[in-house]
């Protein structure tokens, strides 16, 4: 008799035993969002340094560390630029990035299609229409275009979801295609409300339609925030539903999950995100896409992973994308969502050819 | 315990279930057998709750159905439907272990706790696929796959089993397979399973008792030998059937008679 064959484990629970370690568990989701964090710690900082004002590292990286309490060396002008130009740009990318892929993700499980995300279902314009309607009508109320941005996302998504209900449920191609159509309407609503705009407004319109965080208020940004970090928090506590979704919504009602009631927490909560989102910034496309895609592609499609990783992930994402977008071809700058559909659109093909 | 009392269902305009009463007790595999459209599917998701019925009552554990919540009910009742096409890559061990989710403290966050993963491993025991656990969903062959879904079914460690043409599109050897692990929990542990099938010599074999339907009424309920006889059966499904005793285990042996044959 070897020593060996005491500690030896039979194959099979060698195999259960395997996949046990591979399962999404509390301290693994735990360890894999506090070293996302860290990384988006680093990018914000990295990322507030670069610029087409080119700011001296040692000091700035001084006055960020002292949340600007010292001024490190820094002119006033310098000064200026990193708090209250650069870091606030960066801190909105942050929100609307984590925003859009905790949404895409949730969109994605709930409708059990891979390819769903707010920008192509239509959502992200309807959330833009609202928003217009807001600065044209109601230009005197602030909080006017956060809420109607919402009441706009949270409709086109109650109609994306009926029009995609066939008599045989919904077909990933169907939901797409009940995307196009809502989204192709509600451009046309688009241009029909810029038509009663001043000819002024409308070039830093096209611009903000196409995604730019260039232009916000303190009181927007800090909406954006809170709405990312509670949608989050509000969507990851429903990521174990979510999973049996993704499997079918009769496997998940059979199994115990209050199925119209995720169903609306969903939709309210992902049309907040992409609300507060395009009301700040406009329509980013495709974030909601890429981000879950690659993590999920990375750390597994456990919703109670893929949730609080995408959220960290989508503001690493649009960061990143926001500082190409005002370095590029600097001292111009490019509207975000050009960046980030350049990157998107053609994952998106692959997606859809791999099916 | 489930039972339906005199239940009538509407689906669409239609009485899809006319009057129907039928009781699961511990121990017993009950099989609902009838023509397409007979109402054996919408009886099945009447008694767990998917529609509700618009007369007659249905009791679970001496309370109404409608007095539980949805977990509470996926405590008690496992359902093994027809599987639904799947677009995202699971595990199967993973995919066993949604079974333990009315389980879970928290309604989403919560986690599965040793014991679900326990019971999970258990059930990948009991139906043979422990070697398989680590292999995505889409990776398994149709038997694999039923016997992954009716492994989830059994990780609820619920009372009550409803199968929803369980042996559909598999295999002689598969189909045996899984009635054999449905038979053999209620044997053991108690359990009550309700089956609706097309096949009706598995029926006769697994089954304590059938209930034969036609457009969503009751035709005959008792023990298989009462209820599988050639004129109940040409009554129901309108095709001459030659019934005989299975020459091994003594149980009805159904084949149907053409016309064209003869």
């Amino acid at each position: 008799m070897s020593i060996a064959s005491s500690t030896e484990v039979p194959a099979k629970d060698r195999v259960l035993r395997g996949i046990d370690e591979a399962r999404a568990t509390f301290k693994k989701t735990l360890l894999v969002c506090a070293i996302l964090f860290a990384a988006l710690i680093v990018v914000i900082v990295v990322m507030s340094l670069l610029g087409s004002e080119k700011l001296p590292a040692q000091a700035s990286l001084c006055a960020l560390l002292t949340f600007g309490k010292t001024s490190c060396g820094l002119t006033s002008d310098q000064d200026a630029i990193l708090f209250d130009i650069r870091l606030p740009r960066i801190l909105l990318g942050a929100a609307v990035g984590g925003s859009l892929a905790v949404a895409g993700a949730s969109y994605q499980s709930l409708l059990r299609n891979p390819l769903a995300e707010p920008y192509l279902l239509g959502i992200s314009n309807g959330a833009a229409v609202g928003t217009m309607i807001a600065l044209v009508f109601m230009g005197a109320h602030e909080w006017s275009r956060p809420l109607m941005a919402f009441s706009g996302a949270l409709i086109a998504t109650l109609v994306v979801y009926r029009l995609a209900q066939g008599k045989t449920g919904a077909t990933p191609e169907r939901l797409i295609l009940a995307g196009v159509i809502v989204t192709t309407f509600l451009s046309s609503a688009i241009v029909f409300v810029t038509t009663l705009m001043d000819a002024t407004r409308i070039r830093s319109f096209t611009f903000w339609l196409l995604g730019d965080l260039s232009g916000t208020t303190a009181k927007l940004l800090w909406l954006a925030l809170l709405i990312a970090i509670a949608g989050t928090i509000v969507l990851a506590a429903h990521a174990r539903s979510l999973n049996l979704l993704m499997l079918g919504e009769r496997d998940a009602f059979d199994l115990g999950v209050e199925v119209s009631r995720v169903r609306l927490v969903v939709f309210i909560v992902a049309s907040l995100l992409v609300g507060s989102s395009v009301a700040s910034s406009g329509s980013v496309g495709y974030v909601g896409l890429v981000v879950p895609h690659l993590v999920r592609l990375s750390l597994g499609s456990d919703n109670r992973i893929t949730v609080p990783a995408a959220a960290i992930c989508g503001a690493i994402f649009v960061v990143v994308a926001d500082t190409i977008a005002r370095t590029i071809i600097a001292p111009r700058e490019l509207p975000v969502g050009a960046i980030t559909a350049l990157i998107g659109a053609p994952l998106f093909v692959y997606l859809l050819r791999r099916r | 315990m489930l039972e339906a009392r005199n239940i009538s269902v509407k689906y669409g305009p239609r009485l899809a279930v006319s009057e129907v009463s039928l009781r699961l007790s511990p121990h017993e595999v009950t099989t609902i057998i009838g023509p397409n459209g007979a109402g054996k599917s919408t009886m099945l998701r009447t008694l767990n709750s998917g529609i509700a019925p618009v007369s007659g009552e249905i009791i679970l554990d001496s309370r109404p159905l409608g007095s539980y919540s949805r977990r509470a009910i996926a405590k008690r009742i496992a359902v093994v439907a027809q599987e639904a096409e799947l677009r995202f890559p699971v595990a199967v061990f993973e995919f066993v272990l949604g079974g333990r989710y009315a389980w879970s403290s928290t309604a989403g966050w919560g986690w599965e706790t040793a014991r679900d993963v326990e019971v999970a491993r258990d059930v990948l025991r009991e139906t043979r696929l422990e070697e398989l656990s680590d292999r995505l969903m889409t990776e398994l062959s149709g038997g694999e796959r039923q016997r992954a879904v009716l492994a989830r079914a059994l990780a609820t460690e619920a009372g009550t089993l409803l199968l929803d043409e369980p042996t559909a599109n598999l295999d002689l050897a598969h189909q045996a397979a899984i009635l054999a692990l449905v038979r053999k929990r209620c044997d053991t542990r108690g359990m009550a399973a309700l089956v609706v099938t097309h096949d009706i010599n598995l029926a006769a074999e697994f089954s304590n008792h059938v209930l034969l339907m036609k457009d969503g009424k009751t035709v005959a309920f008792g023990k298989p030998n009462e209820v599988l006889t050639p004129d109940l059966l040409k009554e129901v499904f309108a095709v001459k059937v030659l019934v005989d005793a299975h020459p091994v285990s003594g149980v009805p042996r159904i084949t149907p008679v053409h016309e064209v044959l003869r």
